[in-house]
């Protein structure tokens, strides 16, 4: 990266985080993880824990994610990244441990890892990205896609009497004891861009105070599969996933509400 | 207590019950054994040849390095109720001994070519206040029939392993362990 | 230190501890769940970490991460729990992280029974997981042995970022012998680990550990420098155990519960005028072929007695070559030959080869 000096009447007010690598990602045009990457290496430069921050990348589209963070990296098999995170973490207490995770890779294959890190209050973050569909195979249904939507393996539209309702993960994850802060935030435009970041920041925050686990859901776009433009795609989405999908704070322990008054 | 150039080795099955302290006998001949500088191997009912009683443990004591722990036909075995006589008595070795709890097993060995000592360890237990001290009753007359180990070896064994909550037992234990030696005189 | 009686499982998972493992991740199954119980009262004691974990599948991944981590890290099961940890095993070895695994194997398959059999051999050796790689598989036939090979399994993966099986049944696991443990190591400082480690990209690159290589040429190349530390190990790793090969003139080959049955069978068929030797491999993986092949070449015929249908036996016959007869005793379910079921095959053996 090159460096700019600034001159001395100047403030810098934004630069590239130092925890991206400048690698192009491989995410396609309109895609909402380049979007969710920047703000979770923002965070971990704010918060000054990159050198000791270690992710878990997950299977599925983001399984390259570790050329993207300029931090230690690891790359689960498919669904069990909670699981890994939960030995990393347990062996270095000291270090800042998250996962990165898509909807099938957290709420289909691996239901039972994160279900279990989170009930145990594995002081890990998991960030889980929320397409409603799978993206890395070309389009398949996932288990938060929407009843009635079409995909390569649902072609007639989901259908809820053979394939079940869609499953919403931060509800679920609410009702565990260890759970200290669940949210579902979307990045479907810039206010919800702002509210992902800030709880991102929390849910990292979260694990530093050691207060348990920690998720956030956000709801993101496939417009490749959703065989949309990237802007038809965010519409779409807000018209339809986040009725399903309700926006807001699933679970916040009262330690976690004084982190966040904290901080104003 | 052994004969200088004797070979040991000594293939022994005890077996009863759950609850009757077969698989215990078992480890204090085990304890005695090792302390004595031989080579043992404790092992519980695990194989094809044991049938019968549901608690039971393979104890095999020898002088030089030992294979097999487990045998389908025993130098020597404690049975301390019916299924486990029906099980073991035809299995023992020609020579071999067998120990009969007397007290739960009415009936008689009908072989010729082993030494069948028969003790009421059970009422021997009942008359010392205790009736789970059978197995220790039973084990004192194995012990002192084969002549491998000293009964001291296994009052050490007592001394060092007796599980905590039943200390208290430690010198009844004992005692019973030396009366049933007596059945196992000559 | 003097011996003491100990069970195989409890000495198991004591003897890992004097090795300085960091981190034990595991799940309750019959005949080894005495692994998991000594490790959970030992780990914390020692301030050292224990974690039952929801699955072997989660089990196998917590181990992973810890190695990743560059922790000693290990994890016991049985037979159908091992099935479950085929998946890391495969990211594992790709991935060249160390790690230690038991599998005290019962009868199957399916969930078969509890009792002591040796069926996963061809799991443990040819098909630990999908892709080509093998793992360092030891087999201890006594409660000693156990012990060592427990402590050898940690040097040895850590040498060569690898994973180190110890396969035992469960006559091992619960059978009590005089043994002796090794003195305690001290637990290596978390300032200490390996430089390829996750540990925080503190003025450094950072360190990645992956098991995907796209591109046909990419993944080759890692797949050559796997087949590469194999073979290194292949040509340095192979233990084995003879008994009374100098002059025999029919060998006996077994492993692990029945390898030590067949140490009797050698006695009782000396006693009867028969010139057998034994060789009891204890690395299944790596096989020690070389030898067998030099014995075929000295011996009549060879009987390989196994807990199975017969598995380790087509090793036998891949060392041999033809250069002697090979014959299969085996018994299945949990069944265990004994002596005087193994010596007639013996006889027969020595008949066809006169």
């Amino acid at each position: 990266m090159a460096t700019v000096e600034i001159p001395e009447d100047m403030e810098l007010v934004y630069k590239y985080p130092e925890s991206l690598t400048e690698r192009h990602t491989h995410y396609c045009p309109g895609c909402t993880h380049g979007i969710i990457h920047r703000l979770i290496a923002e965070v971990i430069d704010e918060l000054g824990v990159r050198e000791r921050t270690i992710g878990i990348a997950p299977v599925g589209c983001s399984v390259l994610a570790y050329y993207y963070f300029n931090m230690d990296f690891a790359e689960a098999a498919h669904g069990r990244a909670p699981a890994m995170a939960t030995g990393i973490k347990r062996v270095s207490p000291g270090k800042v441990v998250f996962t990165y995770q898509g909807d099938g890779d957290l709420a289909a294959i691996g239901t039972a890892e994160i279900i279990h890190a989170a009930n145990r209050g594995e002081l890990i973050t998991t960030i889980f990205v929320n397409n409603a569909i799978y993206g890395m195979t070309g389009g398949q249904m996932a288990p938060t896609t929407l009843p009635g939507q079409v995909t390569t393996s649902s072609p007639m539209g989901r259908d809820v009497e053979t394939a079940g309702w869609p499953i919403r993960m931060a509800e679920l994850i609410a009702t565990l004891p260890g759970a200290a802060y669940v949210t579902r935030q979307a990045v479907f435009d810039v206010p919800g861009i702002r509210r992902t970041k800030k709880a991102i920041k929390l849910a990292f925050q979260t694990q530093l105070a050691g207060l348990g686990f920690s998720m956030v859901e956000v709801l993101s776009t496939c417009n490749t599969n959703w065989h949309m433009g990237p802007v038809e795609a965010l519409e779409w989405a807000k018209q339809h996933m986040v009725d399903y999908y309700p926006l807001g704070d699933t679970k916040v322990i009262d330690e976690v509400k004084a982190l966040a008054k904290g901080r104003k | 207590m052994q004969e200088a150039g004797r070979k040991i080795q000594e293939e022994i099955i005890i077996s009863g019950f759950g609850g009757q302290g077969a698989l215990f006998a078992g480890q204090l001949l085990a304890y005695a054994a090792m302390d004595q500088d031989l080579h043992v191997t404790w092992i519980p009912s695990y194989g094809p040849e044991m049938r019968g009683g549901k608690a039971r443990c393979t104890v095999v004591i020898s002088d030089e390095e030992i294979g097999s722990p487990l045998v389908r036909r025993p130098s020597a075995a404690i049975v301390l109720n019916i299924p486990s006589m029906e099980a073991f008595e035809p299995a023992v070795k020609p020579g071999g001994v067998l120990v009969v709890n007397s007290s739960l097993i009415p009936q008689k060995s009908e072989r010729d070519d082993i030494r069948v000592i028969y003790v009421p360890a059970s009422d021997i237990a009942s008359d010392m206040g205790n009736i789970r001290l059978a197995n220790v009753v039973c084990l004192g007359a194995l012990v002192q029939a084969l002549g491998v180990l000293p009964l001291e070896a296994i009052e050490k064994a007592l001394d060092e392993h007796l599980p905590e909550r039943h200390r208290e037992l430690l010198e009844l234990n004992k005692e019973a362990l030396r009366r049933g030696a007596e059945y196992g005189e000559r | 230190m003097a011996k003491e009686l100990w069970e195989g499982n409890a000495a198991l998972a004591e003897a890992a501890i004097r090795a300085g493992v960091e981190a034990f991740f595991g799940y309750p199954i019959t005949p080894q769940t005495e692994v998991l119980e000594h490790f959970s009262k030992r780990m914390p004691e020692l301030g050292r970490v224990f974690l039952q974990a929801e699955s072997e599948v989660a089990a196998i991944n917590m181990v992973y991460g810890a190695a990743c981590a560059g922790a000693r890290v290990m994890t016991s099961s049985s037979s159908p729990g091992v099935s479950l940890m085929q998946e890391g095993f495969s990211y594992i070895a790709c991935s060249e992280v160390p790690a230690v695994v038991t599998n005290i194997m019962r009868g199957g398959p399916g969930l078969g029974n509890v009792q002591p059999a040796q069926g996963d051999y061809f799991q443990a050796v040819k098909s630990a997981g999908h892709g080509d790689f093998h793992m360092i598989v030891l087999a201890p036939a006594n409660v000693q042995e156990l012990i060592d090979l427990t402590v050898l399994a940690f040097d040895l993966a850590e040498k060569y970022r690898t994973l180190a099986m110890i396969v035992a049944d469960g006559s091992i696991g619960q059978m009590m012998e005089p043994a002796e443990m090794p003195p305690m190591r001290p637990v290596r400082p978390p300032e200490e680990r390996p430089d390829w480690a996750l540990t925080g990209a503190k003025g450094r690159d950072p360190n990645i550990i992956t098991s995907l290589y796209l591109g046909a040429e990419n993944l080759e190349r890692v797949n050559l420098r796997l087949q590469a530390k194999l073979k290194k190990i292949a040509a340095n790793e192979v233990r084995w155990k003879e008994y009374s090969t100098e002059d025999a003139d029919l060998l006996l080959v077994a492993y692990g519960t029945v390898g030590r049955i067949c140490q009797t069978v050698v006695r009782e068929a000396r006693r009867a005028g028969m010139k057998v030797g034994l060789l009891r491999p204890i690395t299944l993986w790596p096989f020690p072929s070389k030898r067998i092949a030099e014995l075929a070449e000295q011996v009549r015929g060879i009987l390989t007695v196994e807990m199975n249908a017969g598995q380790m036996v087509e090793d036998v016959r891949l060392a041999v070559e033809g250069r002697c007869t090979v014959r299969f005793y085996g018994r299945m379910g949990g069944v265990i030959p004994l002596p005087d079921e193994i010596l007639p095959e013996l006889e027969k053996l020595d008949a066809e080869c006169r």
